[in-house]
């Protein structure tokens, strides 16, 4: 019987005795209280750290189970992340959420959300250059695109073992974004420049055009990039709900209640897959300084271009409004507004700079279509 | 194919492309914008 109670003792402890063994574990689960504290206390993309950081330190546990075959994570992991249902359906709240009216008062703002995208190829270009494989250096460089179901939506079908480490630096760098984009935007731009006062942006927009807005982006975008179409249908069918109005109640399930839940699964799978023996490598660090170039890289294109727009039209256009070209939707928009009174209180540059924040939400989403559409034209994917 | 390759096609096809089709795109939307113009509201009488 004494034998008998040992064994069941040593049942207990078996899980202190695997912590020993592997080292990593234990630095995951660090991790994931990291993760928890940015989330937490610094308020960085809580929504989303505070699932991960959990799910990180649940899968870290010796002899968890949550990842195996029949884990309850696993379940989730295999109904969201493979069949990639989890960013699509976030992308319906996404699109139910945000008002494009601002990029539709000005057409031309789509174009910085298109410069906004630059740190995509050139962060693709840096990881081929040191040796990643090529769908690899496509899900690195898509940490570029600025958001997060987007990287998610790419990395789970062309390359799974980078997840976590993809999302986890998608989601923080973009809660950086109001720290990183501000030294950019001065770096890059005179004193003269970031005093620039734009002119308001009073033209009204139609009902019929903002309703016609999701359709038109969806067909014109579909033909050209059809491999992008679950993510830039997904997010004007949310856009279109929004607009016609005669959906309330699914426009609000979308942009609460769906979103909610799925943001918390989608944050507990990713967590999940942190396991310490698969995420403790070079590799991973790597990926997360690549992210971090990534996103300065797009500021930095995104800036450059709103100069480039500033001495086409006389200077009527402050150039600081170029770094809102990205998808942190409306984070970014309002680091150029806080940027720009900074430097001239007489200067709004809001609804110019939501403009391009609105370009940069398509614009990402158009540039991870036209990326897969790209690389099937290769014969890379199918 | 070589990473050159790869890397030089995805850059010049991939920000290219991206970059032409948010332009049509512009382009789509600021015809809407002619064809279906917000109409003032009607005064009452």
């Amino acid at each position: 019987m004494v034998d008998a109670i040992m064994n069941g003792l040593g049942g207990l402890t078996v899980g202190f005795q695997m912590l020993a063994v592997d080292w990593r574990n234990t630095v995951m689960i660090l991790v994931g209280f990291v993760l928890l504290y940015l989330g937490i206390k610094k308020d960085c993309e809580p929504l989303l750290l505070v699932p991960i950081g959990f799910g990180c330190i649940l899968v870290n546990i010796p002899l968890s189970d949550v990842m195996s075959q029949e884990g309850f994570i696993k379940s989730l992991y295999n109904a969201g992340i493979v069949t990639e249902l989890f960013p699509l359906l976030i992308f319906i709240g996404i699109g139910a959420m945000t008002d494009f009216g601002p990029v539709l008062a000005q057409p031309s703002t789509f174009l910085l959300g298109a410069a906004g995208q630059f740190g995509i190829f050139l962060t693709l270009l840096l990881a081929l250059a040191l040796g990643f494989p090529q769908l690899d250096a496509v899900s690195i460089g898509i940490i570029g695109a600025c958001d997060g179901p987007t990287a998610i939506y790419v990395t789970s079908k062309y390359a799974p073992h980078l997840l976590g480490a993809v999302s986890v630096a998608a989601y923080s760098y973009m809660s950086l974004v109001p720290i990183l984009q501000p030294p950019i935007m001065r770096l890059l731009t005179t004193k003269k420049e970031r005093e620039i006062v734009m002119k308001s942006v009073a033209k009204p927009v139609s009902k019929t055009t903002k309703m016609l807005f999701p359709l038109v982006i969806t067909i014109l975008g579909g033909i050209i990039a059809p491999k992008g179409l679950p993510l830039l249908g997904t997010i004007m069918l949310g856009n279109l709900m929004r607009e016609s109005g005669v959906v309330s109640r699914l426009t609000k399930a979308s942009e609460n209640e769906i979103a909610n839940i799925v943001t918390l699964f989608l944050g507990l799978t990713i967590g999940a897959t942190m396991v310490g023996s698969a995420f403790i490598r070079t590799e991973t660090l790597i990926i997360l300084a690549l992210g971090f170039l990534a996103i300065c890289l797009d500021t930095v294109c995104g800036v450059l271009f709103g100069k480039l727009m500033s001495v086409a039209t006389g200077g009527k256009v402050n150039p600081l409004i170029g770094a809102a070209g990205i998808s942190a939707f409306p984070m970014a928009a309002r680091v150029v507004q806080r940027e720009g009174a900074k430097w001239n209180k007489k200067s709004y540059l809001l609804m110019h700079a939501m403009g391009a924040n609105a370009g940069g939400q398509i614009g990402s989403v158009v540039a991870a279509a036209v990326m897969l559409s790209v690389l099937a034209g290769m014969g890379i994917i199918r | 194919m070589g990473n050159l390759t790869f890397g030089v096609t995805m850059l010049v096809c991939g920000m290219g492309g991206t970059i032409v089709v948010l332009w049509l795109m512009s382009l789509v939307m600021a015809l809407l914008g002619k064809l279906f113009p917000e109409k003032p509201a009607k005064k009452e009488a």
